[in-house]
């Protein structure tokens, strides 16, 4: 052999093994279809809210959403924190309202696919959720009969023609909550029963209202998808093609880091709760995730086996068959959606991480956790890999 | 000199070599399991012999990401039902130390040594076990069911 032709033979080799690192196994293209968009089911429709999917509903709902009016102090709606150019969250690493809170606002796309809501699970439906800050002292402050007496003076008529005739409130006084400060408490216990009851009605069907807007904040198609579809198809991707980088990125996150064990599916999320040794913010008070949230969807008079679920029982499985207690369950939070992540820092139930570089630094040392049992593992990852995995995620966000 | 260039180009002609056959083996290993739905062995004997279980859903086919029935038969070796038996249901994925996303229960008897088990939801692929211990006239005994998705 002549040292020219050896010299072939290796670039040939060299070639080969390098084209080699850059193609997907049947079994990975399988995945990266999984991930893809266009794998999203179709909403499924939810018989606990039987206005979900009423246009009328949904455009209360909006028009809720958006109006400060929805708050004590006058200044403060759901958009204050969920903004809708940015993603339905606000930036901060701790939600501001007419308080300060101690968690990250949540980023809203495609929220309507979960079965738990908050950062912990303690709703378990999208209209039981929104009563939550609404009533919440640090959020919008207000209370439920002060809510009541709004919608009748404000909106009585479109309400109205969506939920049928509003109740006499001429009685309900201006301010009561069994959740509010101690005058509006008593004022609420020295409410008669039906009073409450049909409060309490109203106020739910304002959660039913909003829950049918939010019904429609869907993801939208990323480079990823498009780069997805054209894997599928065998066509070149053109513009949407991923480079090498994106590519081991891509590898990584379905492969050896792991990330898809949790992060699955179109929405990049298996809508469950883990604990990911996410440290706590110092100064902040205790926060055990999960495990503290259970009693408290059981005790929600809103939740699915409560008096204002509409249609049948047969839909509370979520809740009928939640794990109650576990190990598992302490400093567990759910797995966020990374679609747009990218494009949304900071990061992490109280915002503890400020770049993407942050989280995938955390992910390659797994730190114990505070509390409980950390289920990520530390996986070493070269500098190379760490960026690679980064670019990658801002492909979700393009 | 010229002896000395050929050993290097062929040592790097080897770790090319080498390269080459690590792409092919890591391109072609099978890097995920099978697709959708295809556990392993539905029917078994359970770990003290006492029952033999066989475990299936109700509806046919796995999906992932949704509360699914499933229906666990027991009977004796000699094919008698096993009646009126306690059952409590644990599981997780032991490849990933976690628990299961749901806590199923045996929510009726459907008659024939038949139970419905309730509420049962994998959330991803891979591979996923759930244990039973069940306690009826005969004794107490357990079994584990592979699911794999
Ligand atoms: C003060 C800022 C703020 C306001 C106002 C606010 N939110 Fe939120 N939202 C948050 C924070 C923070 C979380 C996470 C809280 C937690 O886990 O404890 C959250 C969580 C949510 C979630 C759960 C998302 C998920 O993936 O589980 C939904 C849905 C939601 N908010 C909708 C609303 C609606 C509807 C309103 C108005 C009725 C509203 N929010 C008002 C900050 C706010
Ligand atoms: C065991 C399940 C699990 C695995 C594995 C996992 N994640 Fe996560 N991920 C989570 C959970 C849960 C959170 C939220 C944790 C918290 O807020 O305390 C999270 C948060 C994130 C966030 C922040 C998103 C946001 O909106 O705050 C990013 C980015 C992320 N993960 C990327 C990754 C990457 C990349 C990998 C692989 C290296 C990975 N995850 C592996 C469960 C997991």
């Amino acid at each position: 052999m002549s040292r020219l032709s050896r010299l072939l033979a290796l670039l040939a080799m060299a070639v080969l093994a390098g084209c080699g690192k850059l193609a997907f196994s049947d079994a990975e293209k399988n995945t990266i279809a999984s991930l893809a968009l266009s794998a999203l089911p179709p909403l499924k429709t939810d018989t606990t809210n039987r206005y979900a999917d009423v246009p009328a509903a949904a455009a209360l709902g909006s028009t809720l959403f958006f109006d400060t009016g929805m708050s004590g102090d006058g200044l403060v709606s759901c958009s204050t924190c969920h903004k809708i150019d940015r993603q339905f969250q606000d930036d901060l690493p701790r939600a501001v309202g007419v308080g300060r809170t101690n968690r990250r606002t949540m980023p809203l796309a495609g929220v309507a696919h979960d079965p738990w809501f908050f950062w912990d699970g303690r709703r378990d439906s999208l209209w039981a959720q929104a009563l939550a800050p609404l009533e919440n002292p640090l959020e919008q402050a207000g209370n439920r009969a002060a809510y009541a007496h709004y919608i009748k003076a404000r909106f009585g008529e479109r309400y109205e023609r969506i939920f049928g005739p509003l109740p006499d409130l001429s009685d309900v006084p201006a301010n009561a909550s069994p959740l509010g400060s101690d005058v509006q408490k008593a004022a609420w216990n020295a409410m008669p029963a039906a009073q409450a009851e049909a409060v309490n009605r109203v106020f739910a069907n304002i959660g039913k209202a909003i829950a049918a807007f939010e019904r429609s904040i869907a993801p939208p198609r990323t480079r990823f998808d498009r780069f997805a579809a054209a894997l599928a198809t065998g066509i070149q991707p053109g513009d949407d093609a991923f480079s090498p980088e994106e590519i081991l990125g891509l590898k990584l996150f379905i492969g050896k880091a792991n990330c898809v064990t949790c992060h699955t599916g179109p929405r990049f999320t298996d809508s469950g709760f883990h604990n990911t040794g996410v440290p706590p913010v110092a100064n902040l008070p205790p926060d055990r995730g999960r495990v503290d949230a259970v009693a408290q969807v059981e005790a929600d008079p809103f939740n699915c086996f409560g008096a204002f679920r509409d249609g049948e029982a047969s839909a509370c499985g979520e809740l009928r068959f939640m794990v109650k207690s576990g190990p598992e369950l302490v400093r567990a939070y759910k797995t966020p959606s990374l679609r747009g992540a990218a494009t949304r820092a900071p990061y992490m139930h109280a915002g503890q991480f400020s770049s993407l570089d942050e989280v995938v630094a955390h992910y390659s040392k797994a730190p114990a956790s505070v509390e409980g049992t950390s289920e990520v593992h530390p996986l070493q990852l070269s500098d190379r890999e760490r960026a690679a995995l980064v670019a990658f995620l801002k492909t979700l966000a393009e | 000199m010229a002896s000395l260039w050929r050993y290097v180009l062929a040592g790097l002609g080897l770790a090319a070599l080498l390269t080459g056959v690590l792409a092919a083996v890591y391109l072609t290993a099978p890097h995920a399991p099978q697709r959708a739905g295809s556990e392993i062995v539905r029917s078994k004997k359970t770990a003290n012999g006492l029952f033999v279980a066989s475990f299936e859903p109700e509806r046919g086919d796995v999906r992932q990401g949704e509360l699914q029935s499933w229906l666990l038969t027991l009977k004796t070796d000699a094919g008698v039902p096993v009646e009126a038996a306690a059952i409590t249901i644990s599981g997780g994925m032991p490849q990933h130390r976690h628990g299961l996303p749901t806590s199923p229960q045996a929510t009726d008897y459907l008659g024939d040594g038949c139970y419905r088990i309730d509420g049962v939801k994998f959330t991803m692929s891979g591979l996923w076990q759930l244990h039973f211990a069940i306690s009826a006239a005969a004794g107490s005994d357990t079994v584990v069911f592979d699911v794999l998705l």
